[in-house]
């Protein structure tokens, strides 16, 4: 018994304050644990860190190469275009499923009722899906580099590295938003829903009809895309297609990133208010 | 408002819809005391928990957590929790789930140390989805004691536990509110409450029907149960105007009445040959019981509040 006396003497008279070092402490374990756990959950970690390279080798390199005679363009295009489906979708089934779950078994309210600091929760899911994007970014940059393709230099691999990695933020919000709301049997599929459009409007694998590409507006992966070939000095594919006068030629740089900041903030707000009230 | 109170919950509504969860209750967590709160399914103990615990906010009334908002994160420092309905992070291992919840109060003792005093230690490096649910619940435990905590809220913290578990968790309790620590005890095992509670608060239909120690609950109810051996029909025994029920078990009959000791003596008259006669108080049970049916009592609650 007395290896194990329990004294909680220590904090009688505390006012339960805590220091600055102490609340950081607490955010970066928070963090720590957050991203240990996704990577040891295999059916997150296996599905969003291999499917892009594989696909990307594939479709990308291998297919994209062949059908264009080795283009350097089309290569410069399909590396950031994979960039950034490998960016869209830990951030989105990371927060959309995981928050959807947590929530219905019950861990967010015990967190609530726990001292967590503000805001711990949801800046360590955050920062572990810009982790498991840098993760994907440097596979992608590995199998790029491996292949002898797209030419980019090392400036440009790291600036679309670090452009996709705070460009997966809006597809978080996206994700959180949906995992306040749907239930944890749902939450995947309203996640696709959401998810499946992005991919496909935002311009990502084959140019679009001109008809539909109207509707790449409603994308924030079209934004994001548009910013990397922005980056790397690349058209985009309905551009390649059609040449300049498609419509995503008419887009500059800040609206685009104005669109990807409005829909992080608006979409984190809603998810904050909803999350507040209802755990 | 009473300064000794380290949660208190004053004039408290809080309606879901159209059903009244909580009607104007008042409810105070006194220092170093177990605190059990009693009542039927759908009484208002979870409500009143998470009114205490500033996880919803009431309709009308009150409820300070250390004389301060519940959603002052400073006054939740003062507290662990241990729900009921709650699955942790599979993928975690125990002692990162211990570490985690460490690294939220500013005075934490270590994982290793409350994993050492809830006697899981031994689980340390287990991933917490290979737990048994006992073994969940123990380690719930220690993620609510690592805070070294002044206030411990617990709902059902024995459900699923063994024995020598249960025990164990049991005597760590005491152990805690010897050193001055408080905790709050929802149960739906009256013996749990029996065995550890310096107070009960019995609710019923979102009031406090009735309040007091064990021993002030039992004497609310005036029956005894007087056992004995006798060859006496039952049936005689029940005409009797203070018994209220009989059964025979073999040669044994079980009494309930509400004067025992005139019971005693018409069985001593009618037969003299009884044997092994053993007279009870009622239980926190029978107690209980008897509350909870009645329909609430104001007047009740006043008798033994202290």
């Amino acid at each position: 018994m007395s290896a194990t006396t329990f004294s909680i003497e220590n904090n009688r008279t505390g006012r339960g304050e805590m220091s600055r070092a102490k609340l950081w402490h607490a955010y970066l374990t928070e963090t720590k644990y957050e991203c240990l756990r996704a990577l040891r959950a295999p059916a997150f970690a296996i599905p969003f860190l291999l499917l892009p390279i594989v696909l990307y080798v594939l479709f990308g390199v291998f297919l994209a190469g062949s059908m264009s005679h080795g283009d350097p363009t089309v290569a410069k295009i399909m590396f950031v275009n994979w960039s950034v489906f490998g960016v869209m979708g830990p951030g989105m089934f990371g927060f959309g499923m995981f928050v959807a779950s947590e929530r219905e078994q019950g861990l967010l309210t015990l967190k609530r009722a726990l001292p967590a600091p503000r805001g711990s929760y949801l800046l360590a899911k955050m920062i572990m899906a810009t982790l498991f994007a840098a993760i994907v970014m440097v596979t992608l940059v590995a199998a790029a580099v491996a292949v002898g393709r797209p030419g980019l230099t090392l400036g440009q691999y790291i600036g679309v590295g670090l452009l996709d990695m705070a460009g997966s933020l809006p597809f978080c919000a996206v994700g959180l938003f949906i995992g306040t709301r749907a239930s944890a049997k749902s939450a995947p599929a309203f996640a696709n829903l959401a998810y499946l459009p992005f991919m496909h409007l935002g311009g990502l694998f084959y140019p679009l009809p001109r008809s539909v590409q109207p509707l790449e507006f409603i994308s924030p992966a079209f934004y994001l895309d548009k910013l990397g070939l922005l980056f790397v000095g690349a058209p985009s594919l309905d551009q390649l297609a059609v040449g300049a006068a498609g419509p995503s030629s008419h887009v500059g740089p800040t609206i685009e990133v104005i669109v990807l900041a409005a829909v992080a903030f608006t979409f984190t707000a809603l998810a904050i208010r909803r999350l507040a009230r209802a755990g | 408002m009473n300064n000794e109170s380290l949660a208190e919950l004053s004039g408290v509504s809080k309606r879901y819809g159209k059903v009244v969860a909580l009607d104007g209750m008042e409810l105070q967590v006194r220092p170093a005391e177990l605190l059990a709160v009693l009542g039927p399914n759908g009484a208002g103990k979870s409500t009143a928990i998470s009114l205490m615990l500033g996880l919803q906010t009431p309709d009308a009334g009150t409820a300070r957590l250390f004389s301060q908002s519940p959603l002052n994160l400073a006054s939740r420092r003062h507290i662990g929790v241990m729900m009921q309905e709650v699955a942790l992070p599979p993928e975690l291992r125990v002692r990162e789930h211990v570490d985690l919840v460490a690294s939220y109060y500013p005075d934490p003792m270590t994982a290793e140390d409350a994993l050492r005093l809830t006697r899981t230690l031994p689980l340390a490096a287990r991933p917490y989805g290979k737990l048994s649910n006992g073994q969940k619940r123990q380690v719930q435990f220690a993620i609510a004691v690592v805070g070294r905590p002044k206030l411990l809220f617990l709902d059902e913290p024995t459900v699923g536990l063994d024995l020598a578990a249960r025990e164990m968790m049991w005597s760590r309790l005491r152990e805690l509110v010897r050193q001055g620590a408080s905790i709050v005890l929802t149960t739906h095992y009256l013996e749990e409450a029996e065995a550890l509670a310096d107070r009960v608060v019995v609710l019923a239909k979102g009031h406090t029907i009735a309040s007091g120690t064990v021993n002030q609950l039992r004497s609310l109810v005036g029956r005894k149960r007087i056992t004995c051996e006798t060859s006496l029909p039952p049936e005689l025994v029940a005409a009797w105007p203070e018994v209220q029920t009989v059964i025979r078990d073999r040669a044994r009959l079980h009494i309930t009445a509400s004067n025992s000791d005139a019971v005693v003596k018409r069985l001593a008259m009618a037969d003299g040959n009884f044997l092994d006669l053993e007279v009870h108080r009622a239980g926190l049970a029978e107690a209980f019981t008897e509350l909870t049916q009645a329909e609430p009592q104001s007047e009740l609650t006043q008798e033994v509040a202290s």
